[in-house]
This record gives C-alpha cells, sequence and structure tokens, in this order.
C-alpha cells in the first residue's frame, strides 16, 4: 500500500477491482465504510462475481476474468478524450512531456524489438530520446506527437467504450458511468483510492493489471494524496515483510537484486545501478545503491567482507536465468534436476496450481522437509487419501520430515502489514509438546551444517563460514537482536560532515541517511533502519494518537521507509508546495522546509523552485506513464488474453495471449481449448477462510464446512444442476466433484456477441483439518504465471461442468 | 420468555452466527449480565499484545492466558479477541480472527517431529537430533554433488540449485531475515515465498 489502511477514509471514491477487500480484509474495509458514511464518497466495485464488496457498493459493474486491461485502457482512453486529467499534476509529476525515440512502436499486438523465436523483446527502443546534455528531451507544450502523453493517447484510443464492452462483457452503460465516478477524482482536491489484491495479481498479465491502474491515478493526480494512492491488500499477515526482506529467487533485503552471471564483479554490478538523473536536479535516490549494498554486506559478513574482496561478492550466489520462481521448482522437480526442497509455512500441494503435476514433482525428490504448526497436505502427499489425494505410498522414495513449529500466539517479533508498519507482538504461551521456534530449527541445521563442513570439507563452504552468527545464543537467537541487525549500526567512529555528531562505533543507526559505502556501516535490511535505534524498539509504539484523525497514527509501531506513511506525499502539494487538498494536507513548505503530519517524501530543505519531481525513487524524479524497459510485455500494458480464454484477441487476433509469458512445454500441452472446456473458471476466497489453515479451525470448518462451485442460474438451468447438486468440474489437468451453490451472483457475460459463463470456485479445502475432504481448486489450473513476477495464473482459466451423482462412500 | 428445550437448541445454533445473549431474547438485562461476568473470567489471566496472524491487515489482539509464568507453570491460551487500542481494528475481528483461539488449539497441530522412510505408509515420531542430523546430512550430500562453483563462462557463481525452500510469510521478520541468511549461506537460489499466492 502507498498510503494506510485509515486513510482509506479520506477518498472520494474507492474503487475495488481485482479484489474483495470486504471478505478477504474484512476490518481493513471498515474504512471503506467510513469512507462512504464520513466523506460521502462512491464505492465503486468491478467483479466477475457479485461479491460481499459489491452488496454494499455504490455502483457494480460485471468484468470477464482477465480483461481488465481493457477496462483500465478504455478508462485512461475516456479520461484523455474527455479532457478529465489533473493538468498540472500529470505535467509536473509524471513523464507525460518526455519523448520517446522514433524507433519505438507498436504494431498489431506486439511493441517494438519483438524475437518470436525467443518470445522476448530486444527493448533498446522502449527509451526516451537523450539529448547532448545526457538528460532525456522533453516538450512541456505537449505538442511533438513523440511525447508520452500523446503516444499514451494514441495507444488507448483503440479502446472505445463499444470495444471495451466487446472484451470485457460489461455492459457499455456501467462501463461509462464508472468512467465518469472516476474521472470526477481529476479535481485536485479530489482523491480516489485503487484497492486490490490477487484479483489483479493472478494472471499472465497481473503486473500490468496494476500498471495500468497506477497509470488511471497518476492521470488524476491520485498518488501521494490523503485518500488516494495504489493499495495492494497483501495476502499473509507478515508477506509484505517477506518481500521486503527479499526471500525470493532474485531478491536480497531491501529490494536490491541479487547478481547475475552477467555481472562478473562488484563493480559490473554497480555500473548497472548507478541511476543518474534523466531530468535536471533530480534526487534519484537509488544513487545510493553502493551504501545500501556495501551495509548489507557488512551486516551478512562482517570482517569477511573487505574493500580488497570487492565486500565479498563472491559470496553471493548468482542467477543464469531471471527467476528460479515456484512454478520453476515444480518443473524441475518433474524433470528429475532437484534433490530437497523445504516447506516452512508454507503448503504446496494446495497453492499452487496443477496439482497433479506438485505432487507429481514432490514424488520425485530425495527428501521433503515441512516446518509448519498444522498437519499440511503438503507434508502427507505421498499418503493416500483417495480421490482427492491418489497417492502409491510404496512407491515413493521421498523422505519426509514433518517438523513442528511455534505458531503467533508462542512467539516475539514483527510483522510488516499491508501499509508497510512494522508492528511488534509478544509470547503468550509455550508451543504444543516439543514444538520449537522457526529460528531454534533454522539454527539448527545451520549449526549442523558449519559443523560437518568443518569435519569434512566440501563445496565452497566460504560463504557459510564468513555468514555473521554473534548472538546471544547461536542456537536461538532473540528476535531483537536480529532486528537490531536488519536495523543496522556504525561499525566505526563516524563524524557526521553536517553536524559535525560523531556516533560511535556499535551505536545503532537512525536511519538510512547515515548509511556509508566505506565499510563504516552495516544494516541487514536498509529500508528498515530507524526500526529499532537506541531510542529503543520503534516497532513496539503504542501510542495511537492521530493529528486531525487524519488516518496516519505517527507513533503507532514503525512504518518503512523511515517511518514515513504516505508514499511519494510531496505529490500532495502542488509545484509551490501547497497542498492540492487545503483541506487534507500531507506535507506543505513553510517557507523553509517541508513540514506535514507525515515524514515528508523528499529532502525537508528542498525549495519547490528547485524544480526536484516529487518521485525520488526515479531516475525522471517524476511518476511514469511510459515504463521504459522495466516490464517484459512493453512500456505501455496492452490487453492480452488469458493463457486459456473462450474467444480469439480482437484487437490483434494473431497475439492472443501475453507472447512474453514463459510456458513449458509439457505445461503448454495442458492447456485446454474453449471447444473442449467452455466456460471461464475464477479462484476465490471466502470471508470464514483464510487460505487452508481454518480449515484445522473448528468453528471455520463449521461455518464453511465442504468444497463447492459457484454457478450462475442460466448455466445451472442449462445444465440441470440442482441447488446443492453434485457437480464434476474439469479442466484439461483434472477434475474436482463437489456441491454447486447455483448464485444470482454470477451472471453470463456477452462476449463479442457471445454469451459467456463464468464459474467461482473456492480454493479452501483440502485432505486434512476438521472440514470436509475436498480435491483444492488448483487441481484445476493451468501452470503459467506472469511475465514478469511468475504469479499463477489463477484468476481466468477453462473448464467443463456436468452434472453428476453423490460419491460412494 | 418461555423457551422449549428444543427452542432453545434452535436459537442456540442461530447465536454461532449472531453469538449474543440478546438473540436468544435474554434482552438488556442478560447482555449486562454477561459483561459482568465476563471480567472475572479474565482477572486472573494474563493479557499479552499480540497480532492476527491471517492477513495482512494485522489487526491488534490480545491474547489471554492463565498461568503467571512461574518456573513450572504451563500458560494455556484461554481466549483471544481484538486490541480496542489499535488503530485500524479497533477492537473488531472478522470470521477468521473471531476464532484464532480454535487455530492455537486446532487437534492438528503438531506437537513432535515425525519421519516417514522411503516408501513408507506411515509417519513415525523421531527426535529432534534424529531429524536435523539427517536432514543437514542431506542437505550437505546433496550440495556436495551439485554446487555449481563456476559457469561454462569459468565466472564464479557460487549457486545451488538442486535443493530449494520455501518461506513462510506468517513467519516474523526476525525469522525470514534469519531464514534468509541461511539459505544463502548455503547458495540456494531455488527460494521463493507465498507473494505469488
Amino acid at each position: 500500500m502507498t498510503n494506510t489502511w485509515q486513510d482509506i477514509k479520506n477518498a472520494n471514491v474507492v474503487i475495488v477491482m481485482g479484489g474483495n477487500a470486504a471478505e478477504a480484509h474484512p476490518c481493513g474495509f471498515k474504512w471503506v465504510i467510513e469512507a462512504k458514511i464520513e466523506n460521502g464518497a462512491k464505492l465503486v466495485v468491478v467483479d466477475p462475481r457479485f461479491t460481499r464488496t459489491a452488496s454494499v457498493a455504490d455502483y457494480y459493474a460485471p468484468i470477464r476474468p482477465g480483461t481488465d486491461i481493457a477496462f483500465l485502457s478504455g478508462v485512461m482512453h475516456y479520461l484523455l478524450t474527455n479532457d478529465k486529467i489533473q493538468h498540472s499534476y500529470v505535467k509536473n509529476y509524471t513523464n507525460a512531456s518526455l519523448l520517446v525515440k522514433d524507433e519505438f512502436t507498436f504494431t498489431d499486438g506486439l511493441f517494438s524489438g519483438f524475437n518470436d523465436q525467443t518470445h522476448s523483446y530486444d527493448k533498446g527502443s522502449w527509451d526516451y530520446e537523450i539529448g547532448d546534455d545526457g538528460f532525456a528531451k522533453a516538450d512541456d507544450t505537449w505538442q511533438n506527437p513523440r511525447c508520452v502523453i500523446n503516444l499514451l493517447k494514441q495507444h488507448v484510443s483503440r479502446y472505445t467504450p463499444e470495444m471495451v464492452s466487446r472484451i470485457c462483457g460489461t455492459p457499455q452503460d456501467k462501463f461509462l458511468h464508472i468512467c465518469e465516478l472516476i474521472a470526477g477524482t481529476s479535481a485536485p482536491d479530489r482523491a480516489m483510492t485503487s484497492l486490490f489484491a490477487l484479483g489483479w495479481t493472478q494472471h499472465t498479465v497481473g503486473a500490468q493489471n496494476i500498471r495500468a491502474m497506477a497509470m488511471v491515478q497518476l492521470l488524476l493526480g491520485n498518488i501521494g494524496v490523503a485518500g488516494g494512492g495504489m493499495n495492494a491488500l497483501r495476502g499473509h499477515s507478515n508477506i509484505q515483510g517477506l518481500t521486503d526482506i527479499g526471500l525470493l529467487s532474485n531478491q536480497m533485503p531491501g529490494y536490491l537484486n541479487l547478481p547475475t552471471d552477467k555481472e562478473t564483479s562488484f563493480d559490473e554490478y554497480m555500473k548497472t545501478r548507478q541511476f543518474k538523473p534523466l531530468r535536471p536536479g533530480q534526487t534519484s535516490y537509488y544513487q545510493n545503491t553502493k551504501k545500501m549494498t556495501v551495509s548489507l554486506m557488512k551486516a551478512l559478513f562482517g570482517d569477511a567482507a573487505t574493500v580488497d574482496n570487492h565486500w565479498g561478492y563472491d559470496l553471493l550466489p548468482k542467477l543464469d536465468i531471471p527467476l528460479y520462481d515456484i512454478i520453476k521448482a515444480f518443473e524441475m522437480m518433474n524433470n528429475g534436476q532437484m534433490t530437497g526442497y523445504i516447506c516452512q509455512g508454507f503448503n504446496p500441494l494446495q497453492a499452487f496450481p496443477d496439482r497433479g503435476k506438485i505432487r507429481a514433482g514432490l514424488s520425485k525428490l530425495k527428501f521433503l522437509v515441512t516446518m509448519d504448526p498444522l498437519d499440511t497436505e503438503t507434508s502427507r502427499f505421498w499418503q493416500d487419501f483417495g480421490p482427492q489425494n491418489p497417492a502409491r505410498s510404496r512407491e515413493i522414495q521421498t523422505e519426509v520430515f514433518q517438523l513442528p513449529t511455534t505458531c503467533f500466539a508462542e512467539e516475539n517479533g514483527s510483522l510488516v502489514n499491508s501499509a508497510r508498519w512494522l508492528q511488534w507482538h509478544w509470547k503468550a504461551a509455550d508451543a504444543p509438546g516439543i514444538a520449537k521456534s522457526d529460528l531454534w530449527i533454522m539454527s539448527g541445521l545451520f549449526q549442523r551444517l558449519r559443523a560437518l563442513y568443518q569435519k569434512e570439507g566440501g563445496a565452497f563452504p566460504d560463504a557459510l563460514m564468513g555468514m555473521t552468527w554473534k548472538y546471544t545464543d547461536p542456537w536461538e537467537p532473540d528476535p531483537e537482536e536480529l532486528a537490531k541487525e536488519m536495523n543496522g549500526k556504525f561499525l566505526a567512529d563516524v563524524t557526521d560532515p553536517v553536524t559535525q555528531v560523531t556516533s560511535k562505533a556499535g551505536t545503532l543507526l537512525d536511519g538510512f541517511g547515515q548509511l556509508h559505502d566505506d565499510g563504516s556501516t552495516a544494516s541487514g535490511c536498509w529500508i528498515f533502519a530507524g526500526c529499532f535505534t537506541e531510542k529503543g524498539n520503534q516497532m513496539a509504539r503504542r501510542d495511537a494518537t492521530d493529528p486531525r484523525e487524519q488516518g496516519i497514527a505517527p507513533n503507532w509501531a514503525w512504518a518503512w521507509p523511515a517511518n514515513r506513511r504516505i508514499l511519494y506525499n510531496r505529490a500532495s502539494a502542488d509545484p509551490e508546495g501547497k497542498a492540492w487538498n487545503p483541506k487534507k494536507p500531507v506535507v506543505e513548505w513553510n517557507g523553509s522546509k517541508w513540514v506535514g503530519i507525515d515524514v515528508p517524501d523528499y529532502v525537508v530543505t528542498q525549495k519547490p523552485s528547485a524544480n526536484d519531481g516529487p518521485f525520488i525513487m526515479t531516475v525522471e524524479g517524476q511518476g511514469r506513464l511510459f515504463a521504459r524497459n522495466l516490464m517484459a510485455e512493453g512500456p505501455f500494458p496492452e490487453h492480452y488474453e488469458p493463457m486459456e480464454s473462450p474467444v480469439v484477441n480482437v484487437l490483434h487476433p494473431k497475439v492472443g495471449p501475453n507472447p512474453v509469458a514463459r510456458v513449458f512445454d509439457h505445461d503448454r500441452s495442458n492447456f485446454g481449448k474453449p471447444g473442449d472446456f467452455p466456460y471461464v473458471a475464477t479462484t476465490y476466497r471466502l470471508t470464514e477462510h483464510f487460505h487452508y489453515w481454518t480449515k484445522h479451525a473448528l468453528i471455520n470448518a463449521i461455518l464453511q464446512p465442504e468444497e463447492f462451485i459457484e454457478i450462475g442460474e442460466a448455466l445451472a438451468k442449462e445444465k440441470g444442476i440442482d441447488q446443492g447438486g453434485w457437480v464434476k468440474v474439469s479442466s484439461k489437468r483434472g477434475e474436482v466433484v463437489c456441491k454447486a451453490y447455483v448464485t444470482k451472483r454470477i451472471k453470463p457475460l456477452m462476449v463479442d456477441g457471445k454469451a459467456t459463463h463464468v464459474i467461482g470456485c473456492p480454493i479452501h479445502w483440502g485432505f486434512t483439518g476438521q472440514a470436509r475432504k475436498g480435491y483444492g481448486a488448483n487441481t484445476l489450473t493451468p501452470s503459467v504465471g506472469d511475465a514478469n513476477t511468475q504469479t499463477p495464473e489463477f484468476k481466468a482459466f477453462l473448464v467443463n461442468v456436468e452434472k453428476t451423482s453423490a460419491p460412494v462412500g | 420468555m418461555a423457551l422449549t428445550r428444543r427452542e432453545f437448541i434452535k436459537l442456540t445454533g442461530m447465536g454461532l452466527a449472531a453469538s449474543s445473549l440478546g438473540v436468544m431474547g435474554f434482552g438488556a438485562s442478560g447482555v449486562a449480565q454477561a459483561a459482568a461476568v465476563r471480567p472475572f473470567k479474565l482477572t486472573h489471566a494474563t493479557e499479552t499484545r499480540n497480532t492476527c496472524t491471517y492477513c495482512s491487515v494485522a489487526c491488534g489482539i490480545l491474547i489471554y492466558s492463565m498461568g503467571d509464568k512461574a518456573k513450572n507453570a504451563r500458560s494455556n491460551i484461554i481466549h483471544i479477541e481484538g486490541d480496542p487500542d489499535h488503530p485500524v481494528n479497533r477492537g473488531t475481528l472478522c470470521p477468521k480472527g473471531s476464532a484464532l483461539l480454535d487455530i492455537v488449539h486446532a487437534p492438528t497441530r503438531l506437537k513432535a517431529p515425525r519421519y516417514r522412510e522411503p516408501g513408507g505408509t506411515e509417519f513415525r515420531e523421531v527426535t529432534w537430533d534424529f531429524a536435523l542430523d539427517r536432514i543437514a546430512r542431506l542437505m550437505k550430500d546433496d550440495r556436495d554433488k551439485h554446487f555449481i562453483a563456476t559457469n561454462a563462462a569459468g565466472t564464479t557463481v557460487n549457486r545451488w540449485t538442486s535443493t530449494g525452500m520455501l518461506a513462510a510469510s506468517a513467519s516474523s521478520s526476525e525469522t525470514a531475515y534469519l531464514t534468509w541468511k541461511v539459505a544463502r549461506s548455503l547458495g540456494m537460489v531455488v527460494f521463493d515465498n507465498q507473494a505469488r499466492v
């Protein structure tokens, strides 16, 4: 989230698209109701199903799963043709005026540079015209046809209301009504907030879905302001934290990247991370990347990271491919390329697509380790549970270790919520039996491996031996020690050149502004610097005071970065430094510095006249309507059909789905055709359940005891399916036998003149826990991900459905 | 209000969805009585501040446990409710959070390490030492066999691709950081978390 949960109440329009906050994030959704009651906000919901969020909306429109980019490009077309953009914001705070290279083109669904052998782009042309001064050329009058804003107008011109309706199945009048509601927030003092979740990410074009809305928000001047922003409502309680700390194949803590094979030395690595400003006078904060990186290496390797060994660069693994994500991991398992797998609090047999492939992959491992408070399906993949988990135990040679861990109530530590708040929590009781904390288990493995390498030698032990491990209890480090390590400290006495104050070696850092690239500071996660200082554990703060009741609560816990609650908040003020919305200012220029209820996302003494853009993390200082080479599919979002789609892509029939999606051969042969699987399916979550955990909790298991699908009345009638009757739902990959819930909440959509039925598949059932046994919706879903992130396409795929009889037994 | 036993059971069932004494027709006095009794239940409990383990609204919760943390006294969690001081949830919880007590005490909570042999049809309980010694052995053997120190071009790459890990997205940031250190110290690159699902 760019903003906070409570800040939602400041919105004039709340759009929920790609999510269902009322059911998935109920206590956060209260702030939407608050916005409606206290601020007269209009709630707009666009969703294939009439969800509980839709039930309290001021306006609802249906949409075919997987067509959000067409809808949002249509919105941009509406805003640009009806002149409903926030002109001063767009001109001053976005890259609308910058000129794009002449070689950049878009023809028949493809951007310039496509290679149809490798299914990838040479992105050389996806960039600005650079002048002799090294800066991007601009035309502030927008007369030049190569201005970003003009190319965008041209790009979205195809997305007329007729075309949007043809692709999305959304009736034109509903689409236009929503455009009008959205357009109202182009007024400088009005804001719209976008709330989204997996409904946008779980597509082969997931990242571009989100980009499309971010562009709408930039055109409306809704980023950085109270009641605005792009608010990703994240899933698990600490998924934000795990992302921040970089527990992803290609990531290091604080969004630094793991090196690749091409970056053969530390200097090479840094060369592509100069972040030289592309417009005059810009902050381009990532110019400090070397300070962040060296401080990370000092935190990780201590004295083993020196100038002479390039801060221990070779102690880090390098990547030969962009990502070893989970889809790739299970492809490797199925190809016999993996020996072992450790699942810490993760249940891939339920959570990942094409369940049959997941089960087959696990069966080929030599060993599987699960660490979990609960008896997960993954830990029992080898056991026969009937049709819900058909397994031949004796043929499966995988050694399985099921390790019991503590749960939230049995440990101290911090979690990062969706609004980037680091909140400390305290242990209330010991774990049952001899269950142990993840810290104890991971430390135990680490210590044993160190001992084995010490005794026996073996492959490259340097990083293992060099990793810092200076904890009071090396077998179970104290969470506070780890929090301090992430925060960072001085390693030498350092005198600040401005204040002349000397910080002693060992002193905790106050913030990432104190980082150095000479080895005199260490910080395990630079964006967390400031969370645990000499003043104590800032994450444990519990002062809920909220100036003007504006939803900032600056002294409750601690938010990264720098305790800032609204990202890009310099953009809440006009170029002169006055709030766009005088009733809800965030930060303003008082003549000598930036002040307000939030920590300014800006150099606090930087005068407005300096013309330093508010998006200080970008090299332009501006929000990007044109993404340069940063996305896999192109600098502008384009509508591509889901990998399994009921229709051809009417915009460019030869380029149907995402042309750069990575598809493994075996997976491609497992995609279904609409002739065999005529209905569009989408997965979703129920408010009574959280993923695959709550079926272990008695109350939740009672509230939603068994697997079902949701099916519209028209299709049910056509297929002779009764309310509560048994159905067989099948895709190219497998079948699920469960009950049908016949509903008015899903209606057929007219897509390109043809009635298209949508089926909803809640995901929560498996074969352990207290609810009844289920097959799991991932039995049906295709193994393919977003081209940038590899997030699986759970939200749009093809199935067939048939009436069947109750299973025997 | 007179209730037959049958009606009482029916209404109690409704109370599952709307659990308030008021629903059962006891009216304001019943609610007041419940409110008056409630503190007794929690008077001797220890209150611990925590965060709901489910979604990333991260509602503040209060955990009540019996046991004063004295030596040999084992704490037992008896009640969990929303933290009224928390600026986001202000004391409320959703249908998931309201049932946190049931996940803490779920019958399928694991209590001891278990092991399944190749071709085995059952789990058996093992000691922690057996489990961790064996896992470390398996990891080292695989790593020594498949570790890639340099690529075809001779560049030092120091990666391990034949054993991977999925990290827990409801574990603390401190656990996450330590897990990162362990995984990367071994050169592990097949490494992911729930961010995608």
